[in-house]
């Protein structure tokens, strides 16, 4: 049996809106997810990512705006898509009293190819706490199992939430082998995460949302080299004076980008050459401010989040 | 490292085989918790034995022996048991732990898993049906044994289960967990005691006729005709079949899968 053949994209989200009383949770939201792609939806708490992922299961009627998934409305075609795709909540979704493989076989049996449960048990190593009821799991270990019983039925298209949240560096590199191979075999992948780094190193597409909205989208490379690839963080030991921004602004002319994420720090973004070093010494020097770190690095997503909203994504 | 393990190979399995995996991880949770037992098993028994002891002791008349008289009727508390309280119960913390919402995402359509569960509460009642009965006839029961009292008993313990279960997931969807815990248990003790379930409508005195109305008066009463008189118990069988119709009407209206 193969997969049905189509070009379109695997998910398509068109104006969605949803709110909950007074509280608007997705705003207009347009996105687009490329078959076999690992695409990542960023954004801070709240920003409606979890909202828009509910809706693209099907647990959640779009209020206004258009969904399809796999070509398929989620609301109406929802016995035919449910098979096709795999779904890992952010949390919860096992009983109390059940064991971990006997949770993991019991999703498999409701498919018709699933995966060998051992081996997948294996490559998230939970072997160890296989016959360890659910509620004495560790966090990461019901991460691990959820991930597990959102792709043990072989899907095409996976969607997890918040995949590594809570887990050890060990238990996150695991996690992503295993959704990059994944992706390697043609599996589509939509995550949530706020996680920078997460992003940077999985996705092949980016989009970052914030208060429901779509504000930026594209390569994380794309993202962090769009205006300048270089960043200078200038951290200061007393708060800057409030004109500091505008008047660095101004000794730094054109080509550079001086943003304030906090009173004792500012992130330059542009050349991080000589001249601009220099530039900056002779501007602390002036100003009478006293720099306790000036680190030269990459543009990061954390970078291009705070440009384009002007708020840390860090929660 | 093999290539190739994740290709994609979606499908849902056979939904004969999903039904028979949900109700076989559904039976094996419920027969693994500790309360559950005591609740289904332990409770029945001592209702058995405590009753006809008191029945001894106080003198009391039944137009039957005690042991007769009082095993439908605790056969008839058992299903009420399963059914109901365990049921809700399950529910409850099904609906609190993300299961169903997890479920709700597998290819396992909703009718599976209403099906499912209600194969669980076969199998637990059956299993229940063979310890009670067989304890009951170590006691001395002689059921009048008939066709018709037989397919009365069943027909009786199915549409009990139907309208116990419909109110039970009634109960389980509007509530929180731990309400339904707590309403669940305090509904079972209130129609063990005074529901007519164990002991006949008649010994309530004027109010015996009211409740014979209520599911409990019902499906007891209806144990009661089956294997006391091998009769056919059609107005209880009325009686609970409207149950069944109200309890699903409100379950379907109120539940709230998250």
């Amino acid at each position: 049996m193969s997969v049905p053949d189509s070009t379109g994209p695997a998910v398509t989200v068109q104006d969605l809106r949803m709110r909950y009383g007074d509280t608007v949770a997705v705003d207009g939201l347009d996105l687009e997810v490329a078959r076999g792609s690992i695409t990542a939806v960023l954004g801070p708490n709240g920003a409606g990512k979890t909202t828009t992922l509910e809706t693209c299961e099907g647990y959640r009627r779009p209020q206004h705006g258009l969904v399809r998934v796999l070509d398929l409305d989620p609301q109406a075609h929802r016995a035919q898509l449910l098979p096709r795709i795999g779904v890992m909540l952010q949390n919860g979704g096992a009983w109390s009293g059940v064991r971990a493989v006997e949770m993991l076989r019991h999703v498999a049996s409701l498919h018709a190819h699933p995966l060998d449960v051992a081996m997948l048990v294996d490559r998230l190593g939970l072997g160890s706490c296989g016959r360890t009821p659910y509620r004495r799991l560790s966090g990461g270990q019901q991460q691990r199992l959820s991930l597990a019983m959102a792709v043990v039925g072989r899907p095409e298209l996976v969607f997890v939430d918040e995949p590594t949240a809570g887990m050890d560096p060990q238990a996150r590199r695991t996690t992503w082998e295993l959704l990059e191979e994944l992706r390697r075999d043609g599996v589509t992948i939509v995550l949530t995460t706020h996680y920078m780094d997460e992003a940077e190193r999985l996705a092949d597409q980016v989009h970052v949302i914030d208060r429901g909205r779509l504000i930026a989208s594209g390569s994380p490379l794309e993202l962090t080299r769009g205006g300048g690839s270089s960043t200078i963080r200038l951290v200061v030991t007393e708060p800057f004076p409030p004109s500091a921004p505008a008047s660095l602004q101004a000794s730094l002319g054109p080509g550079t980008l001086v943003q304030e994420i906090n009173a004792h720090s500012l992130l330059i973004t542009g050349p991080a050459d000589a001249g601009t070093l220099a530039t900056v010494s002779a501007w602390c020097d002036r100003e009478g401010v006293l720099p306790e770190s000036l680190t030269l690095g990459q543009r990061t997503l954390e970078d291009v989040f705070l440009q384009i909203t002007g708020r840390e994504l860090a929660v | 490292m093999t290539t190739g393990t994740f290709v994609p190979r979606p499908g849902a399995a056979p939904l004969h085989r999903m039904v028979l995996a949900q109700a076989r991880m559904e039976t094996r949770l419920l027969l693994r918790n500790g309360e559950q037992l005591l609740l289904a098993v332990v409770i029945p028994l001592i209702v058995l034995v405590g009753g006809i002891t008191a029945a001894r002791h106080l003198g009391l008349h039944f137009p039957h022996s005690p042991v007769d008289t009082l095993t439908p009727g605790v056969l008839a508390l058992a299903v009420m048991s399963t059914s109901f309280t365990s049921l809700a119960i399950a529910t409850g913390f099904e609906r609190r732990y993300g299961v169903l919402k997890r479920l709700g995402s597998s290819p396992l359509p909703r009718s599976g898993l209403l099906a499912g569960k209600v194969g669980a509460l076969l199998v637990v009642e059956l299993l229940q049906a063979v310890v009670v009965g067989g304890a009951a006839l170590l006691l001395g029961w002689s059921p009048a044994v008939s066709v018709t009292g037989l397919v009365s008993a069943l027909a009786t313990a199915l549409l009990g289960t139907a309208a116990f279960a419909s109110l039970g997931l009634f109960l389980a969807g509007a509530l929180r967990a731990e309400a339904t815990l707590a309403t669940a248990n305090l509904v079972y003790l209130l129609l063990m005691a005074g529901g007519a379930v164990v002991f006949p409508p008649s010994s309530y005195g004027p109010a015996g006729a009211v409740l014979s109305l209520l599911p409990s008066g019902a499906l007891g009463t209806g144990m009661r005709t089956a294997f006391l008189d091998a009769g056919l118990p059609a107005v209880p069988l009325l009686v609970l079949a409207a149950w069944t119709a109200v309890g699903t009407f409100l379950t379907a209206r109120t539940f709230q899968w998250e």
